[in-house]
């Protein structure tokens, strides 16, 4: 999708051209990126490009086009324009380097398969199309649901999992797809304390690989301690670089706009940073205040 | 009124096969027209029980309704114009080609409402279905007023109808439901992926437009095969009914499309079976009639998921609710007497937590040691969700036997200490 949007638009392309620093070293190269929903643009001209080895979180208001990043990167929705590159090449050629965890909710969790099915499914591309699913599979499967703590619940239907045991199924299913690049959306929404410390675990030790994560973030926080790089965003992007330079009040609220309660939370979180242990969740839309 | 309505139902009865017709019939012995109407219509079932296993993992099962009832103005189309044109109206490869396209078009119309206006799937099916139907109802009608007397088989197209099948016919269906049983089943991984997570099918590659085209190209070739026999407007029962009597036994793909797959092959081998004995009974009717019993047997009486089954399971759940809170409040007040019905009392007598039926009863060793349970259990969920219950505020089983199951050991303790803390008294249970 991103590759033909290079050949009908000409514009992006001689802006590519333009910039040096573009790199096939950066597992993730955004350029000029708009998207629109019903033509109603919903990412205005979002560049970005993620640092190998990093964890990234995208952080912004509900509506702010979070999600939609993820999966325009993704080719899931397509671009009005722009251009995507991993590691300099189009996504249709890095896919297999690529990792995904969509949100929990889009899928129907009393679907007749079993976690280890579900795992299964990150190693069908190795797999290859209509060829079965053999014991090697089965056991790089279970090796990484065994990683998640949930080696005991492998045969288990994924209806009969807790919320967080569903996420870290999910996680299972990108670890095994042994990719380089992760997208994450929204893996810590709704789940128990302990899924969040395991999967905060499997983060880092992705950065320790010299993989690359970019996840979108509810919990403000928590970004200072998870994440090294944050991108703020708001239909544009507000803000982008190390938590520490770019996770600002200023640029929280440019962010936010006008959502002081919030804001205040989340200052007083960044002031914090490091010495929080149990983090609640507060979502933005429980803010109303003006 | 009423008998003449049984009496004319009764002129119109079949006569009741023999033993031995039965016997022969459901063996494979009674001639090769017979034969190869049956073996094709259980190849159907096998067939539609697959393909609909997927199209019910899909949520798409309705579009294959829509798109049944959009073959008849295919067929009446052929017709007219391979009669026009000189041919035989009533080759069977010319009808099945004209349902095809039809079918296919009414689907695209489905989609085209769907992209291009703001009404929603059930709109759009219902609109197409109807519309369709009309379509080729009125065209069924031009063709009987027209044609000569080859015409007249087009109506079986709408009912189904076995016994008027020959051989070839029977043939041609088979060959068809043997193609789609293989596309199936060498896509299963794949299909399975799209159904179970869209946009991750997508990301690894397995793109949910040619899947979707797959399992629709699928579903037209079970519909064309089993329009003769079954029908076009019921042949979506036998997409629809057996994977949901399937999905009643089983929670694996794998397992659900077997199942289907044999519930649809017996439903397909007794409707035609009992057609060949019977010929005046439309075939397709008894095939759905027979994959509608195997459903309500598996509704009522399949495990866990079955209505008996889950009848049980609350009564249980209620009984055992019941049972924990008398002993806690007997343990927790033993001074106070609490009224309970005398069914409980009984039950709390057998289980051995009782001493006594009367209300005042004390406990004994094990009524004591489950009321401390249960209250200590009562004490740390009240805690929870005071100061944990932001952490996981959903997704959690309440059931107070579970508290061990559903936060772990870390978390207990630091329940136990604030409630400690706090001033309350925790009672000690052995882990």
């Amino acid at each position: 999708m991103s590759a033909s949007s290079t050949t009908t638009d000409p514009a992006p392309r001689s802006a590519l051209d333009a910039r040096p620093e573009h790199s096939a070293d950066n597992p993730l190269s955004v350029h000029a990126m708009t998207v629109a929903y019903h033509r109603k643009p919903v990412l205005w001209d979002v560049d970005y490009d993620a640092p190998p080895g990093s964890l990234v979180a995208i952080v912004g208001p509900n509506g702010a086009g979070k999600s939609t990043f993820i999966k325009a990167c993704l080719g899931l929705i397509p671009s009005a324009a722009g251009t995507v590159e991993f590691w300099g090449k189009p996504y249709a050629r890095a896919r297999s380097k690529i990792g995904y965890v969509p949100q929990r909710e889009t899928v129907d969790w009393d679907f007749p398969v079993s976690a280890l099915d579900v795992v299964c499914m990150g190693l069908y591309r190795k797999i290859g199309w209509f060829k079965p699913v053999r014991r090697v599979h089965r056991d790089a499967a279970m090796e990484s649901l065994a990683k998640m703590g949930l080696a005991d619940y492998a045969h288990r239907q994924i209806a009969q999992l807790s919320g967080g045991q569903q996420q870290r199924v999910f996680l299972a299913r990108a670890l095994v797809q042994n990719a380089d690049l992760y997208f994450m959306d929204e893996p810590f929404a709704g789940v128990d304390a302990a899924t969040e410390a395991a999967i905060i675990d499997v983060l880092r030790e992705l950065r320790s690989q010299g993989k690359t994560v970019i996840v979108v973030h509810h919990d403000l926080q928590t970004v200072p301690t998870y994440f090294d790089h944050a991108m703020l965003l708001n239909m544009r992007i507000v803000a982008v670089g190390p938590v520490g330079e770019v996770f600002t009040n200023a640029n929280l609220h440019k962010t936010y706009g006008g959502r002081l309660t919030l804001l205040a939370e989340a200052s007083e979180a960044v002031a914090r940073a490091g010495k929080h242990k149990n983090p609640s969740k507060k979502s933005q839309s429980s803010s109303p205040t003006k | 009124m009423i008998p003449t309505l049984a009496q004319s139902l009764t002129q119109t009865q079949d006569e009741i096969p023999s033993l031995s017709d039965i016997f022969e019939t459901i063996t494979l012995r009674s001639g090769f027209n017979t034969n190869a109407v049956i073996i094709a219509a259980t190849l159907l079932g096998i067939a539609a029980g697959i393909i609909g296993a997927f199209a019910l993992l899909r949520k798409r099962s309705l579009t294959a309704d829509a798109l049944s009832h959009a073959t008849l103005p295919g067929i009446a189309g052929a017709f007219l114009i391979a009669s026009a044109l000189g041919y035989a109206g009533r080759s069977l490869p010319i009808l099945l080609i004209g349902a095809t396209i039809s079918g296919i078009i009414g689907v695209g119309f489905i989609h085209l409402i769907l992209t291009k206006t703001r009404l929603k799937e059930d709109a759009a099916i219902g609109i197409v279905l109807s519309v369709f139907f009309g379509i080729g109802v009125v065209l069924l009608s031009v063709v009987q007023s027209t044609a000569s007397s080859g015409a007249a088989g087009l109506n079986h197209f709408i009912y189904g109808q076995t016994a008027a099948m020959l051989t070839q016919d029977a043939i041609t269906m088979g060959i068809i439901a043997i193609i789609a049983i293989l596309i199936a089943l060498i896509a299963m991984k794949e299909i399975t992926a799209v159904c179970f997570n869209e946009s991750f099918a997508s990301v690894i590659g397995i793109s949910a437009g040619v899947i979707d085209a797959l399992i629709l190209s699928l579903i037209v070739l079970v519909t064309v095969a089993g329009l003769q026999a079954v029908g076009l407007i019921l042949i979506v029962a036998m997409l629809i009914i057996p994977p949901a009597a399937a999905r009643f036994w089983t929670d694996r793909t794998k397992r659900l499309v077997i199942l289907s797959a044999v519930i649809g092959a017996l439903s397909g081998f007794v409707g035609s079976s009992m057609s060949a004995l019977l010929p005046r009974k439309p075939a397709g009717a008894v095939i759905v009639l027979s994959a509608g019993c195997v459903f309500i047997i598996s509704m009522l009486i399949a495990p866990r998921r079955g209505i008996i089954a889950q009848f049980i399971r609350n009564a249980q759940l209620k009984l055992r609710i019941a049972i924990d809170h008398t002993l806690e409040h007997k343990y927790a007040h033993p001074e106070k007497v609490q009224r309970s019905s005398l069914p409980l009392r009984i039950i709390l007598r057998f289980k051995g937590f009782t001493n006594s039926l009367a209300d005042s009863s004390s406990l004994t060793e094990s009524g004591l040691r489950r009321g401390r349970r249960v209250r200590r259990n009562h004490m740390l969920w009240e805690q929870y969700l005071i100061t944990q219950a932001d952490i996981a505020p959903s997704h959690v089983d309440w059931s107070v036997d579970l508290v061990e199951h559903v936060l772990d050991e870390d978390l207990i303790h630091r329940l136990e200490h604030e409630i400690r803390a706090s001033g309350l008294e925790l009672e000690e249970v052995a882990r």
